[in-house]
């Protein structure tokens, strides 16, 4: 059912969605589709990768990126091995490279790296001799993350150019709001940013959004709000002074929700905090959240990409 | 409805540069008419005060109070310093949040607001605490703390000295169009000072404060409001390098705005004297250079309000050495006098000095108040602009009597007090005051 493209994927990396073009978006979304099918399937297991070695390489704790990314090696036939790194324990820099050199002993055909460090992940796709997924680097980018997204998007609406988006919460600390800024804006999407103004980097309007300090005004006729993740470390006062008052301004509840147009689609990249930035009946209400097929979408996704990055005359049984 | 008509008054409106001779009708807590004379819609009814001829004007609004309820009522009650207010002519306060416990969440901020309305003959408005605890570590919950009335977000007399801190307070605050008010003092230059450095504290053998302890906080917040855009209000400024830099500020266009109080442009340090622990103020008194750029920073604007900076101060607490005894004065009863010599001797005009304590204030605040117009809370103060007396400590309605204008000669005294149309103090001149 995959046919091979007609038109191959100019990258030998995906580091993020920065320097990828509406083509090569549409190139992955296109062929996830067909994945999306087969994973639905009672067999959903292909050999397209039959043979070919895929690391995961994580620095950072993660146990939905790392499984979804192990699922969709594995679909396409592939060998998948896990490797979890102890930030702690690495001395940056060296180590990073170091671990470059032992890697490319091994033969790899794929590493996907997740990565506290912004620009980590690109350091080592320097230094490897196999493709590099970025699985996320520290606040920069998360590719397959806006990738899923756009792909769920593209599936309820139709479409992604011309849609407005509002990105809501902790903007500061976020790689997914990076990327999703990135691809939504490169799509033709409208970009909104929610936020106070703690939770905002310096000039981010400069990447294409609008910004606002208010859900009500922020929300107003949107086609998707995207809500992201509050870690707990940002509250008790660091850069919030409690959950209490961040639900109350920028939690999003069914009142502000009311705001978006009526057909207004919820995604939240997960896992989703109750109650802080998002009310559970929101989050669960089935005919307007997306999180569930968001996580579907991550595989087939995924599947894309290891596909078109791995799957390519040139590369195989390349030195 | 109850209604007061103000007869034959010299109404002044800072607002408006209103100065004439006429008439004021309250009706229903508000202000109903102005005029030469005595509109037609006057009820029957209505209460007739005749003013002699003496000032009417808004009453003052007093961005600085250290408030000693809850926690310290023995020292001072909400109840009495709202009366010493009305005495004082100022019909709305702003207190600290620097109380036991400290202001510093939504639930004390509604205590406030209960407790002043049930006993508070004058509009008792609060800061919260910019910081948990006043730690200067963690902020607090600025946005509902704001919806349940405070009006604006600071440590009270203890500066926001992180700059990590007081830039997310900064930012976090402009979220949601808030002011933080800071004091602003380099805690680590003002550690253990008791007084201005300088020749006076050496001579006295205090540990001295250098005045540049003032500047440099305010230099570096200025940095940050720069950065944040957040709106900053840097409280009793007291030093001409201080003052400078702000009004350099202003000329840029930041949203800064500053008060100063009475101590520190009416005394210079040598009112220490040997050793008058009521003299211990923080900041500390200043040069006479400094006192001189304070009253140049009212004269050109650059200095927005003035405030009584009340603090109340029980015996013990004065009753120390020199560097042990604790820091303020009181000013409510004060306020109005110590100010209206800028006018009698330092050339200020009229309307600008009660623009310092009205309208200065209010707009800073965004209260609507502080103006003599028609649909405006009638807060308003009746006072006799040429009287001359002599301040006694003695017959202040606060319990606390710490303050070093006992027995100061002034000019200038409160007669009438009035909250929302109702008087709220007359003092014994104001029948025989009448012309």
């Amino acid at each position: 059912m995959n046919t091979f493209p007609a038109r191959p994927f100019p990258h030998r990396h995906l580091l993020g969605i920065d320097g990828l073009s509406a083509a090569d978006i549409d190139l992955i979304l296109d062929l996830a589709e067909g994945y999306v099918e087969q994973n639905r399937q009672d067999d959903k297991k292909r050999s397209l990768l039959r043979g070919r070695t895929i690391v995961n390489l994580f620095f950072e704790n993660s146990t939905r990126t790392r499984t979804s990314f192990e699922l969709a090696g594995k679909r396409l036939g592939g060998d998948v091995i896990n490797m979890s790194v102890d930030g702690t324990s690495v001395k940056k820099g060296e180590t990073l490279l170091d671990t470059a050199t032992t890697l490319n002993a091994m033969h790899l055909d794929a590493l996907v790296v997740r990565h506290p460090e912004s620009g980590a992940v690109q350091l080592l796709a320097e230094k490897v001799n196999c493709a590099v997924i970025n699985g996320g680097d520290g606040t920069h980018e998360h590719p397959t993350q806006a990738l899923l997204d756009a792909l769920t998007i593209r599936r309820r609406k139709g479409k992604l150019s011309g849609l407005t988006v509002a990105i809501c919460g902790d903007i500061l600390h976020s790689r997914v709001a990076r990327s999703n800024i990135a691809l939504l804006n490169i799509m033709g999407a409208r970009v909104r940013v929610v936020a106070p103004r703690t939770l905002l980097p310096a000039e981010i309007e400069r990447l294409g959004v609008e910004v606002f300090h208010d859900m009500p005004r922020g929300l107003a006729d949107v086609d998707i709000v995207m809500m992201l993740r509050l870690q707990s470390e940002r509250m008790n006062g660091n850069f919030l002074p409690s959950t209490r008052e961040y639900f109350h301004y920028f939690g999003l509840d069914a009142e502000k929700m009311a705001r978006a147009k009526p057909d207004a689609l919820i995604m939240h990249p997960g896992p989703i905090n109750r109650g802080v930035e998002i009310d559970s009946a929101v989050a669960d209400d089935l005919d307007r959240s997306l999180i569930r097929q968001q996580v579907e979408m991550g595989v087939a996704v995924r599947m894309a990409c290891l596909d078109l990055l791995l799957n390519v005359p040139s590369q195989r049984n390349a030195p | 409805m109850p209604s007061t008509l103000l007869k034959n008054a010299r109404l002044l409106d800072p607002w408006t540069s209103l100065d004439q001779r006429g008439d004021l009708l309250a009706i229903d807590g508000r202000i109903a008419a102005i005029g030469a004379e005595a509109a037609p819609g006057v009820p029957e009814t209505a209460v007739v005060i005749e003013c002699g001829g003496h000032c009417l004007s808004p009453g003052l609004v007093d961005m600085r109070v250290a408030l000693r309820e809850p926690g310290h009522e023995y020292v001072e009650s909400l109840a009495i310093s709202s009366q010493a207010a009305a005495v004082g002519g100022i019909t709305s306060l702003v207190g600290l949040p620097d109380t036991d416990p400290v202001l510093d969440d939504v639930a004390l901020v509604e205590f406030i607001t209960r407790r002043a309305q049930k006993v508070g003959l004058v509009n008792i408005y609060a800061f919260a605490a910019a910081t948990k605890g006043l730690r200067g570590q963690e902020l607090t919950e600025m946005g509902l703390m704001a919806s349940a009335g405070a009006l604006g977000f600071t440590d009270g007399s203890r500066a926001i000295a992180d700059a990590l801190v007081m830039r997310r307070a900064l930012s976090y605050a402009r979220t949601f169009d808030l002011l933080i008010v800071q004091h602003p003092e380099e805690p680590r230059l003002a550690a253990g000072g008791a007084a201005t450095e300088g020749e006076i504290a050496t001579r006295l053998g205090l540990p001295g404060i250098t005045p540049a302890a003032e500047l440099i906080m305010i230099e570096r917040d200025l940095r940050l409001v720069e950065i944040t855009g957040g709106r900053y209000h840097a409280a009793h400024v007291s030093t001409a390098a201080a003052i400078d830099v702000i009004r350099k500020a202003k000329r840029r266009g930041l949203p800064v705005t500053c008060d100063t109080a009475p101590p520190y442009f009416a005394l210079n340090e040598t009112a220490i004297g040997e050793y008058r622990t009521f003299a211990k103020l923080s900041p500390p008194l200043r040069s006479e250079t400094d006192r001189l750029a304070v009253v140049e920073g009212l004269k050109d604007g650059t200095i927005d309000a003035i405030a009584s900076d009340h603090t109340p101060q029980d015996q013990d607490a004065k009753r120390q050495p020199y560097a042990s005894a604790a820091c303020g004065m009181v000013g409510l009863e004060t306020l109005l006098p110590l100010a209206l010599a800028l006018y009698h001797g330092a050339g200020l005009p009229l309307l600008k000095v009660l623009r310092k304590l009205t309208q200065g204030p209010a707009d800073i605040l965004r209260l609507p108040v502080g103006r003599l117009a028609v649909g405006a809370p009638a807060d308003l103060v009746l006072f006799d602009l040429d009287r001359p007396w002599r301040i006694d400590a003695k017959s202040f309605k606060s319990k606390a009597r710490n303050t070093l204008f006992d027995g100061h000669p002034v000019q200038g005294k409160v007669l009438r007090t009035f909250v929302a149309g109702r008087m709220a103090h007359a003092a014994p001149e104001a029948d025989s005051a009448v012309a």
